[in-house]
């Protein structure tokens, strides 16, 4: 459980999170959602104590992070930024933290093999690639059996079958009961993992919300269809609140109604009908249609250069 | 992965004694420790045993006022004056490093309190620079000393002050790789740590030497590396502190820096 309460941090003049609260709870897979330079890794690094919140509190199973007997116990963290020694052998790095811990040497080697970096867990980390990089991460995230983690974009430098990996692994982490809170600026990636999802822009919550609420609360809905007579089928649908895209000559995006009108329609006048499909907004137009006016910069802003958006991040 | 039960497995808890193997275990792994060693042992052993050989053999040469200068533990202990930027600069490196890495969220993820990580690096760090220095100061008292012999121009272990200082040479050594550390904790860029220690130890004395002599002499044995220095000395000029009155302050510079770098490092953001 990681609760955030009526948090504001600033850096210097610049307000990176602005009266944030929400709730992750355990049992599912949370994502936290926002464009770069949001606020994402600054929230994550408020709820490990890393950075002090200006104002407002961040609890972990419910206390401060820092007030915790055993810390890795509680909570794992994979942070974005690297944070890995760079002239120490993985082994060494995670043996450094487990001894924080009393944690044994064979729970090193067997996070060692659960990552797949058995092969260069003696080679100094300065020299791993991106993904080698986020295995070490999640390995270090998961050292203390944690009941929360914390993952700052997982999936970055992965490979196609490494993103399938901890995909399956968040999964399996919710499923056992743990507290599981991903951050993302993919869209994608969370509709295929997370459960509930927190979204962020400016370092202000814009929802807090079920994936499906978040995608089905979107207002763009359209049906799709496909016919040898749209232009008919076109006049017969027109009214007031119908708007009618048309791409491609046989095809139609109608707006303002729904299939099954659309369908009696047809029906009625003997129009056949090779496609008849709603449309739902994906999550990530959903996304981008609540976080458009929060975005730091659009991309007609003209001092896009003065500012750049990814030093809070 | 391990299975729902195993959420509910007690581990343990972060002690300091635990803080301080993981330190050690940092301390090992990474490169920077073994040369920095090297170094201290070279200049040590390299420095001190070059100098009793060039005084040995131009000794019958040297001038009458050269020989009452000529100290025989002051020649023997010269690389002690080098090491003690190696020793420090490596104090520097066990904290700034981390920092200039990002190891250092890995840290005090595991550790929150921070502080018990901070008293984890000064006990290993500490242990060690003292380990290694004071066998390196016997080593070179002993073949320094009987290349001296050759000239009759040595001195014994058992002469007064000889041991102390050969003690204190290990246990300044020691706080001087405590004081780079505490520097660094604070400053936390390697590179201005590095500098600002450099310029207490090498810039600062001949800056107050600059001053009239009566200034100069009032502030100078105050001065870090000056009443550092008196606990390894024997037969000082008269402008140095008592033994262990200076030495004492020497700590007392050190155990500053470490009070500073404890209050910053609770609450600065990492």
């Amino acid at each position: 459980m990681i609760e955030v309460e009526a948090v504001t941090k600033r850096y210097g003049e610049k307000v990176a999170v602005r009266d944030l609260t929400f709730k992750v709870r355990p049992g599912i897979v949370t994502g936290f959602l926002g464009p770069n330079g949001s606020g994402k890794s600054t929230t994550m690094r408020l709820i490990l104590g890393l950075d002090a919140p200006n104002s407002g509190r961040t609890l972990i199973n419910g206390k401060p992070y820092r007030e915790h007997a055993a810390p890795l116990h509680e909570a794992g963290a994979l942070l974005e930024a690297r944070s890995v020694h760079t002239g120490r052998s993985a082994q060494n790095h995670l043996l450094a933290l487990a001894q924080t811990h009393g944690i044994g040497r064979a729970r090193v080697n067997e996070l060692i093999e659960m990552v797949g970096l058995q092969e260069v867990a003696g080679k100094r980390a300065g020299g791993f690639s991106l993904g080698m990089g986020q295995r070490l991460g999640i390995a270090s995230a998961l050292l203390g059996d944690p009941h929360t983690v914390l993952l700052d974009e997982p999936v970055n430098g992965l490979d196609p079958e490494g993103i399938q990996w901890v995909r399956k692994l968040l999964k399996n982490l919710a499923g056992e009961g743990r507290t599981v809170f991903v951050s993302s600026h993919l869209m994608s990636e969370m509709a295929l993992t997370a459960e509930h999802l927190v979204v962020i822009g400016r370092g202000q919550l814009i929802a807090d919300t079920g994936v499906e609420e978040f995608v089905s609360g979107a207002s763009k809905r359209s049906v799709r269809v496909r016919s040898p007579q749209a232009g008919r089928l076109a006049e017969l649908i027109a009214a007031a609140e119908v708007r009618i895209e048309t791409a491609e000559p046989s095809v139609l995006e109608v707006h303002g109604t729904d299939s099954e009108q659309i369908g009696a329609i047809a029906a009625e006048n003997g129009i056949v009908l090779y496609e008849l499909t709603p449309q739902q907004a994906s999550l990530e137009e959903a996304f981008m249609e609540l976080t458009g006016d929060a975005l730091e910069f659009h991309a007609h802003s003209p001092d896009i250069t003065a500012e750049p958006q990814g030093t809070v991040a | 992965m391990s299975e729902t039960a195993a959420i509910a497995t007690p581990l343990g808890r972060v002690t300091q004694r635990r803080v301080a193997l993981s330190e050690w275990t940092k301390l090992r792994s990474v490169r920077s420790t073994r040369w920095s060693l090297l170094a201290t042992l070279i200049l040590i052993l390299g420095i001190g045993i070059l100098a009793c050989v060039v005084f040995e053999a131009r000794w019958p040469h040297l001038s009458p006022s050269d020989k009452l200068n000529f100290h025989p533990l002051r020649v023997n202990l010269a690389g002690v004056n080098f090491a003690q930027l190696a020793i420090g600069v490596l104090g520097v490196l066990v904290i700034t490093a981390e920092y200039s890495t990002g190891m250092i969220r890995s840290t005090f993820s595991a550790v929150p309190k921070r502080l018990p990580v901070l008293w984890g690096k000064a006990l290993v760090f500490g242990a060690v620079a003292f380990a290694i220095s004071l066998p390196a100061v016997f080593i070179v008292f002993f073949i320094g000393q009987s290349i001296l012999s050759g000239q009759h121009i040595n001195i014994g272990i058992s002469h007064p002050g000889v041991l102390r200082a050969l003690f204190g040479a290990a246990l300044f050594l020691t706080v001087m790789g405590l004081f780079g550390l505490g520097l660094g904790a604070i400053i936390r860029s390697t590179a201005g740590a590095i500098s600002a220690l450099a310029g207490i130890v090498f810039v600062l004395p001949p800056v107050i030497g600059l001053l009239p002599e009566s200034i100069a002499n009032s502030i100078e044995p105050y001065l870090p590396s000056k009443a550092g220095g008196a606990i390894w000395t024997i037969n000082p000029d008269p402008n140095t502190l008592a033994p262990w009155a200076g030495f004492g302050l020497f700590c007392a510079y050190a155990a500053v820096a470490f009070v500073i770098a404890a209050v910053l490092m609770r609450r600065r953001d990492t």
